[in-house]
């Protein structure tokens, strides 16, 4: 192992990291809003419309996200939708993800009791702020937790970004590996960073459930 | 507990004497008015062309087995269940149906949810919002869905807290207090609407026994010192008594039997309330 060469590629695998986190933070933005739009829509929304999300949501689950990838990236552009690499890495994420964060809060609403849904009816509470009010603060709070998991699960798939020509951590690894014939510091390197930010990242969510996830 | 009177002063009428309208004096025109009321869940009719009505400040309470529709009756005037035949009108205005042009199509919800601000409902498992304190609880609704000004609703909210005697659990969150304090604020959060209507829906059921009394005094008290029109499906047998103008006997989603309380209860008509009495206070 050739440790000065480790230090030496550091800030070039640095680089890369604030890609993959960049990546990470927004396509996971994306998932949470898209998700819970989702999430309401099929439960408020008239049965047809509900229907057709459930079947678009059922088809990105069961379609690879590698797949998706290449598809917002190499076939939108045929449609004159030409996004850059990291643009369309995040849209894929975001919506791959919110396919799975939507179940995560269809199942905290369906936690959320029927009779707070009843006595906001009864108090004749704007539809709105019964959303708002009521019923979310007490379902985000239960898939606090099962939320998190998603955004570990979505950082560690961010190399798959590489495919697309991001220039994440893998890509950089990959590129100071193949000029330098040293993949084997390279790659651990990715493999060691990709580590601490995970604990970091639990550490921050075990903080957030603390905090908010107690009703 | 706290009596204090003018805390629920716009609902109030001073004088309120009991001898508000009984089922015979129809001068009025009828507060609430079924008329042909069918419900059904799948092949299960739960109520079947019924009709009654009910004058403005009576208080009414509806016994019966469960499964007679009782409960259904509450549910349909607050608008949580659709009817699957007939009208409802409420102070001459259909709720479960909307004009359009000169006849009646089934009600949209921006219509009902006009209509219905002027019932309120007290519901068996209380249902407060367990997310908000005691106070929001009850400005919520006055705020969002009335436009009353915060400092009005507050001063409101503490007046009410005050008659249930729960003032100083103001800033708490309801999983904090008991189940007969919960379903006191929810006597408040429901008449900070101030409601012309009150649905109670067996709101001691589910409440231990030494804390019935607490809430069964709060409801006698609003009895004794407004004019609000109150229909209640209870098992209580001494409240319904103490605090009805009249007491309506179901059976399998029919009014079998209607009358002031003293007769429903001292003699009864028909067998089968005879029966039904003596099995609840057997148990009771």
């Amino acid at each position: 192992m050739d440790w000065d060469f480790i230090v030496e590629a550091m800030p070039a695998l640095l680089a890369g990291l604030r890609y993959t986190v960049l990546a990470t933070v927004m396509g996971y933005a994306l998932a949470l809003v898209l998700g819970l739009v989702v999430a309401m829509v099929r439960k408020g929304a008239p049965p047809t419309v509900a229907k057709t999300v459930f079947w678009i949501m059922e088809f990105i689950r069961c379609t690879p996200l590698l797949v998706q990838l290449f598809f917002v990236f190499y076939v939108l552009p045929s449609a004159g939708i030409a996004l850059t690499p990291l643009t369309a890495g995040v849209i894929a994420l975001g919506v791959h993800y919110a396919a799975y964060t939507a179940e995560v809060y269809r199942s905290g609403l369906d936690g959320v009791p029927k009779g707070q849904w009843e006595a906001a009816r009864a108090l004749s509470l704007p539809g709105v702020r019964t959303w708002t009010s009521v019923i979310l603060p007490q379902a985000i709070r239960r898939v606090i937790p099962a939320l998190g998991n998603y955004l570990i699960a979505m950082f560690k798939d961010t190399p798959l970004l590489f495919a697309i020509t991001v220039p994440e951590l893998l890509f950089e690894a990959n590129r100071l590996g193949g000029e330098n014939f040293k993949y084997l510091e390279t790659i651990s390197a990715v493999g060691v960073l990709f580590i601490v930010v995970s604990v970091l990242s639990a550490i921050g969510i075990r903080f957030l459930e603390r905090r908010y996830a107690a009703v | 507990m706290p009596q204090s009177e003018q805390n629920i002063q716009d609902t109030i009428r001073p004088d309120a004497s009991p001898d508000v309208p009984g089922p015979g004096d129809a001068v009025q025109q009828p507060l609430i008015r079924f008329e042909k009321v069918v419900k059904q869940y799948g092949d299960n009719v739960v109520l079947r062309e019924l009709d009654f009505t009910v004058q403005p400040g009576q208080r009414v309470t509806l016994i019966g087995p469960s499964g007679s529709g009782k409960t259904t009756i509450l549910r349909l005037l607050m608008t949580l269940e659709q009817i699957d035949g007939g009208v409802i009108w409420v102070n001459g205005d259909p709720l479960s149906h909307m004009y359009k042009g000169d006849h009646l199509v089934p009600a949209n919800e921006k219509y009902q949810r006009a209509v219905r601000k002027k019932i309120g409902m007290v519901f068996q498992q209380f249902n407060l919002f367990p997310n908000m304190t005691v106070r929001r609880n009850i400005t919520e609704a006055p705020i969002h869905s009335l436009g009353v000004p915060r400092g009005e609703a507050d001063e409101r909210a503490a007046e009410l807290l005050d008659m249930v005697g729960l003032k100083e659990r103001i800033d708490e969150h309801p999983t904090r207090l008991s189940g007969g304090q919960q379903q006191r604020v929810a006597i408040a959060r429901a008449l900070a609407m101030r409601p012309e209507i009150l649905l109670l829906d067996e709101v001691t059921s589910a409440l231990d026994p030494e804390l019935v009394a607490g809430v069964l005094d709060v409801l006698r008290e609003i009895a004794r010192t407004t004019d609000i029109t109150m229909l209640a499906v209870t098992h209580e047998m001494g409240f319904a008594r103490d605090v009805s103008h009249r007491v309506l006997m179901f059976d399998h989603g029919r009014i079998l039997e209607d009358g002031p309380p003293d007769q429903i209860f001292g003699e009864p008509r028909e067998e089968r309330t005879k029966s039904f009495l003596h099995a609840v206070l057997e148990s009771g």
